[in-house]
């Protein structure tokens, strides 16, 4: 089955949608991420929507589900790169994202989350592993 | 429409025999309408294609104009009423001058002495009617392609989107915002945040002249856009008679930030994009 792979760069969860998700690996990736976050003490998770064409409203509906988990768990989620297409339809669909934070990449997103958390340098981590994938 | 082989050749000897008077009763005829819009040389040229039309068709199987043999006439006419077209000849003048064919006919029999109208006159006039519906129909289908061209050149205008400051666009809107442009200006504007990664971006509406629910629609649904992006966007260029609509209308802008004139959304934006501003005292002052 497809996995959307979590990565950790320091404080933060990286998560590139390379795939057009389905309903299942959606529920999957909201579910490994809130695990995640947790596992690892994240305060921020950036997620990159730049390959995806199609957004619909379910996809749209996990993005703020995502959100409101996170900030649950302390950590403010990002989302990176939406196409214009896509920011197009979502606002035909009368979808805002209420909650989610966006940026235009993930350079944006990680400046976000350091002026949010002041003190937590994205990314300097050293004696951390850059990256792993999900088990 | 069928016309007997008979009848088609006496028109057809009728039109050959007095080509050069019914040409020039044509051409006359054509110049009375068209008052002096086209020079002579041009109109006589014009006439002697469409009677040339005339005689092909007379020579082609059934269905006149739209006969399958009756291609070259059909070409002719498609070409003159796309000239007409793009002259900005009137309907009535472009019409005028292939029905014009009748009166020229009737009138040089006449001149002859020949008072009688012709037995085949009544099927000269049906070709002729229909070789006239044809002109004017290539002729609307003219129009309507000079008409889409225009639209799209004039999206094409005026739709530019300006780089500010590194970060900053901007997209001045003017003219009437429909849903058309709109939609070309969101594209526009996003496509250029995706392109220069700019954080922050201004629409400017000082040339919008009116702002109605809609047009106050399509503006709230490219800042919404924008902003899924990633993007922050201040509207700016608000005239104090747009103010006053859009509250009467009760459009709400909700947490969209506003300003009265571009200077003002450039200084915000520079501020938030945490630019310092500053003027320097200047010698002489």
């Amino acid at each position: 089955m497809d996995r959307v792979p979590v990565l950790k760069i320091g404080e933060i969860l990286l998560v590139s949608i390379q795939i057009d998700l389905e309903d299942h690996t959606a529920m999957q990736l909201q579910d490994d991420l809130s695990h995640r976050i947790v596992e690892t003490g994240a305060h921020g998770v950036v997620i990159d929507i730049s390959a995806l064409e199609i957004v619909d409203s379910f996809i749209g509906r996990m993005l703020s589900t995502i959100a409101s988990v996170s900030r649950v768990l302390d950590a403010e989620t990002v989302v990176v790169g939406m196409r214009p297409a896509v920011a197009i339809t979502l606002v035909e669909l009368g979808l805002s994202l209420k909650g989610v934070r966006t940026a235009l990449n993930v350079d944006r997103a990680l400046e976000i989350l350091a002026e949010a958390r002041p003190g937590v340098l994205a990314g300097s981590a050293a004696d951390e592993p850059a990256a792993e994938p999900v088990p | 429409m069928s016309l007997s082989a008979d009848a088609k050749g006496r028109l057809s000897t009728l039109l050959g025999t007095r080509q050069d008077a019914i040409i020039k009763e044509w051409t006359a005829i054509a110049a009375r309408t068209l008052r002096g819009r086209q020079t002579e040389g041009e109109l006589v040229h014009q006439v002697t294609e469409v009677f040339a039309a005339l005689d092909t068709v007379l020579h082609t199987g059934d269905g006149g104009i739209h006969a399958a043999d009756a291609g070259e006439a059909r070409a002719t006419l498609s070409e003159l009423s796309r000239q007409w077209a793009r002259r900005g000849f009137s309907p009535t003048e472009t019409a005028t001058l292939v029905f014009g064919a009748k009166e020229a006919v009737v009138g040089v029999l006449d001149t002859e002495g020949r008072g009688e109208v012709p037995v085949d006159f009544m099927d000269l006039s049906r070709l002729v009617d229909d070789m006239g519906l044809f002109t004017f129909e290539t002729y609307t289908r003219a129009r309507e392609e000079i008409l889409a061209d225009q639209t799209e050149q004039l999206l094409e205008l005026s739709t530019p989107v300006v780089k500010l400051w590194e970060g900053i666009v901007a997209v001045p809107l003017i003219g009437t915002l429909d849903s058309a442009r709109a939609q070309v200006v969101m594209e526009k504007l996003l496509q250029t945040l995706v392109d220069t990664g700019a954080a922050y971006a201004i629409v400017d509406i000082t040339g919008v002249p009116a702002v109605d629910t809609q047009v106050a629609q399509h503006i709230l649904k490219t800042v919404v856009a924008a902003r899924l992006m990633g993007a922050e966007c201040v509207i700016s260029g608000i005239r104090p008679q747009i103010a006053q609509t859009v509250v009467a209308l009760g459009i709400e802008f909700g947490d969209i930030v506003t300003k009265a004139t571009l200077a003002d959304a450039l200084v915000h934006t520079l501020r938030a994009s945490g630019v310092q501003i500053s003027r320097t005292a200047r010698k002489g002052f």
